[in-house]
């Protein structure tokens, strides 16, 4: 079927910010160094992944700071939960027909 | 896309989702070794009540006896420093074995979550303690106990909420049956624990 493929989510075809949204899901909210030690990826390579899913509007930045040092709190959006679900539903369907 | 990558996104999706919301790196063997410290500490505490008074008897007949019951209450605390602190170590191993970093935001929700609890017990004890309410304190602890594991079981095995019920249903029954507390003291921080240790490090820890 090449139907189901359409349904895949470009935001998603990157692993890492598949990845993000997952623990975001997960979770109420995520930091950021919090996130780069559970992905193990780099400072640059998870804020570009970062504002890509913050550009589709997938997840809500909170920057606060805790004494001098800032803390940045990811969670995800409705928007990006509905996405999400969405882009799973679409990897289990294409399972379903492969099996057919 | 290939089946097989799929499957891998998928299950990559479901261990990620786990291990960001459930510190799995808790010890099973801790929990054997803070068994094996209430069972030691029990013994050394039944030798002093057992030279005073030639036999366990009724805990009644001690209670006039505060010098006994501080000796006891000494001994609890070192159970309970030397069983977090097994706690915390093997468990922090455990985490580095596993190449995580043992504090992240789940370990800290595990260790909030779970000194709430304690601490309202703890408070509670003491204020038993200093009213000389000396029968409850036993029964106490082990109901406190079982409420902070119930609560700590979201964020790590959810077996933990099972031991945590067992020490409830044993702090109630403590409660019902007169002097029965040391009794059901032992049962559940130590024979207790010693099973659910066991079953803990077989089913997780290989």
């Amino acid at each position: 079927m090449k139907t189901s493929l359409e349904q895949f989510d470009k935001a998603f075809e990157n692993r890492i910010r598949l990845q993000i949204m997952s623990v975001l899901l997960a979770n109420e909210h995520y930091d950021f160094i919090s996130l780069k030690d559970l992905l193990d990826v780099t400072d640059g390579n998870l804020a570009s992944h970062i504002k890509a899913l913050e550009k589709e509007e997938y997840i809500i930045v909170n920057k606060t700071f805790i004494g001098k040092k800032p803390n940045t709190q990811y969670s995800v959006s409705e928007k990006g939960r509905k996405a999400f679900i969405k882009h799973l539903e679409a990897l289990e369907n294409l399972i379903k027909q492969q099996k057919h | 896309m290939e089946e097989k990558d799929i499957h891998s996104e998928l299950a990559s999706i479901r261990s990620l989702m786990e291990r960001s919301s459930k510190f799995l790196s808790l010890s099973g063997f801790s929990g054997v070794m803070a068994g094996i410290y209430a069972l030691i500490g029990a013994f050394i505490g039944y030798r002093i009540v057992n030279e005073k008074y030639g036999s366990l008897a009724i805990s009644d007949s001690y209670t006039d006896n505060s010098m006994i019951y501080h000796q006891l209450i000494m001994i609890a605390v070192l159970i309970l420093l030397l069983s977090v602190t097994s706690g915390l170590l093997l468990s922090i191993r455990q985490a580095k074995k596993k190449g995580e970093n043992y504090w992240n935001p789940v370990s800290r929700r595990l260790i909030s979550s779970m000194l709430i609890p304690l601490f309202t017990g703890g408070l509670f004890i003491i204020i038993l303690f200093l009213r000389l309410e000396y029968d409850l304190i036993a029964s106490a602890c082990l109901i406190f106990y079982g409420l902070s594991l119930i609560s700590a079981s979201q964020y790590t095995f959810s077996d933990v909420k099972w031991l945590g019920f067992c020490q409830i249903i044993l702090g109630l029954l403590a409660a019902l049956i007169p002097a029965s507390g040391p009794l059901f003291w032992v049962i559940g921080f130590g024979l207790l624990h010693i099973i659910y240790g066991t079953v803990m490090h077989f089913k997780y820890n290989r």
